[in-house]
């Protein structure tokens, strides 16, 4: 499997043939959603809503081998996007791969100027829970 | 007369921009509308020549901006028929005007079992603020329902009407829907119960002719900026007797006769409820966005937002997937929809991508879209300086944005 370096760089390339073009971007954001797979319908609930964005994004785990795996679901197509690329980098990693991980994609594909400050401000959110999983299976990983 | 519309947008400096590479087409107008030159440099002018405290001032400086400050009262007036100055406040905009008269008048005159009657399509800030006072006096809020068209139900309202209603705080023209609401007739009928009207004019000042004396409304509360005047600044109209009789909302400067340590006397309406310096520099410039209206004259407006907005409607109504929310005959030039299967938050990204600037979401009007069973809207709201080629290019983008999910 590819390195969370690697599959980052990945992203800023495919992001670089869009150039500044920033309809055909959100289609492609839209797109790369519409490739997540089914989230169950049981697991869209409450409990597993993120706090601190405006739509609504579900976010689930699984552990196997030691590793995390995140499963997610949006209301919204582009936020579905967005979190599908969280996905594509921080899953199938270990806890501690996720926490050191530093996501700089997200400036360098101007992420900020393609989506806005609200939406931005929920990206953070997901990463943050996100992180926070990592650190919940570390401790129950060290334990 | 018709307008000359490219003289119009000739006057609106920010209207001339690209916006990811597209020319800016400006649709989200019942939001806030863009401001004339005219607005913009007397701001700057302000405090270029004439910047200084109002009233009291014993030097010219001061004695120019109090002229020029009462002056836009004096415009004010003028401009939604009330008999005098005094009865118009200058707040930081439509939500304070509103809280004021909750506070004040609410205060005072409300006591426990009272009841204050609102609609279903009340804007949050006319939902809040009675909220608060009913919680503190004991009082009981009711709510006017809706029918399926966004249309207030006259009759129920006529039910829930009774000598136990102390106020009707009501909106004009809904904000997200566009809905016209007959008010004159709603007030009468209050009035017959002795009730007081707080009307919400947030949305129906840019749009219709208001006059205070032929509505007969007890309070009228809007916004300078939804006016093509800065942000910031509101108005509450109150009839004198009311305003007389209410106690200060703030205490401060501005807002007294004289002070001592054992009793402070408060001064004459409107400064009892100015507490405070004011924001002079946009009441000034306000006194130019109403010259603006004036000049292009309330009717003509109005003639070409109604073209506007049967272009708009007609033409978005032939796109597959286009569900509009609210669609009464009686409409200012507000569209409200969904597109079947997409999230307004995408829609409304999808077009600020091809430079067209509309809202999404729920337009601080959450009961309002719990009753039609959804999470927002897409809401493109139209002016003065819109065009229908404008409105082509949205309909195109909205085609192709519904055919993602409407094939």
């Amino acid at each position: 499997m590819s390195s969370i370096q690697d599959i980052q760089n990945e992203i800023i390339e495919e992001f670089s043939i869009l150039g500044d073009d920033k309809e055909s971007t959100i289609y492609y954001i839209m797109e790369l959603g519409s490739q997540l797979p089914e989230f169950p319908e049981n697991e869209r609930i409450d409990e597993n809503i993120i706090k601190g964005c405006q739509s609504k994004v579900w976010l689930t785990t699984r552990e196997v081998d030691g590793k995390i795996l995140f499963f997610a679901d949006s209301n919204t197509d582009i936020t579905k996007g967005l979190i599908s690329l969280l996905i594509r980098v921080l899953s199938e990693r270990n806890p501690s791969e996720i926490l050191n991980a530093d996501l700089f994609f997200i400036n360098r594909i101007g992420m900020g100027n393609i989506i806005g400050s609200q939406r931005s401000n929920g990206l953070a959110a997901m990463i943050k829970q996100m992180k926070l999983y990592a650190l919940a299976y570390q401790a129950k990983q060290n334990a | 007369m018709s307008l000359n519309i490219e003289e119009i947008r000739a006057l609106f400096p920010i209207l001339h921009q690209e916006v990811h590479g597209n020319p800016l087409i400006y649709f989200d107008n019942a939001a806030t509308t863009q401001k004339p030159k005219s607005v913009l440099d007397a701001l700057c002018g302000y405090y270029e020549h004439d910047n200084s405290n109002i009233h009291r001032g014993a030097h010219t400086l001061a004695d120019r901006a109090t002229r020029y400050y009462e002056k836009t009262r004096e415009s004010v007036r003028d401009f939604i028929g009330a008999k005098e100055e005094a009865e118009i406040i200058f707040t930081k905009g439509t939500t304070e005007s509103i809280n004021l008269v909750a506070s004040s008048y609410g205060r005072k005159y409300i006591t426990k079992g009272d009841e204050i009657l609102i609609s279903t399509m009340e804007h949050h800030s006319n939902i809040v603020p009675w909220q608060m006072i009913c919680e503190e006096k004991e009082a009981i809020l009711k709510v006017i329902p809706i029918n399926d068209s966004g249309e207030l139900l006259y009759d129920e309202f006529e039910k829930l009407i009774s000598e136990r209603t102390k106020i009707v705080a009501i909106v004009h023209v809904s904000n997200a829907l566009g809905t016209i609401n007959p008010v004159k007739k709603i007030i009468k009928k209050a009035h017959q119960f002795g009730a007081k009207v707080l009307v919400d004019g947030a949305q129906s000042t840019s749009h219709l002719s208001i006059d205070v004396q032929d509505l007969d409304c007890d309070f009228l509360a809007f916004s300078a900026h939804k006016l093509y005047g800065p942000t910031g600044l509101g108005v509450l109209y109150g009839k004198r007797q009311l305003l007389e009789a209410m106690p200060p909302y703030q205490g401060g400067g501005e807002m007294i006769k004289e002070v001592s340590f054992a009793k402070t006397t408060f001064n004459e309406i409107p400064f009892k409820f100015e507490a405070g310096t004011p924001n002079i520099a946009d009441v000034i410039a306000f006194q130019k966005a109403l010259e603006f209206i004036n000049t292009m004259g309330k009717k003509e407006i109005r003639n070409h937002e109604a073209d506007l907005l049967y272009h708009a409607t007609s033409k978005l109504s032939e796109i597959k997937g286009f569900i509009p929310v609210g669609t009464t005959k009686e409409k200012v030039p507000v569209i409200s929809f969904n597109i079947k299967g997409m999230h307004p938050f995408d829609v409304g990204m999808m077009l600020d991508a091809k430079g067209i600037a509309v809202r999404t979401g729920h337009h601080c009007t959450q009961p309002l879209m719990e009753r039609f069973g959804i999470e927002g809207t897409v809401r493109a709201s139209f002016s003065v300086y819109n065009t229908k080629e404008e409105i082509d290019e949205m309909v195109t983008s909205v085609a192709k944005i519904a055919k993602i999910k409407n094939k």
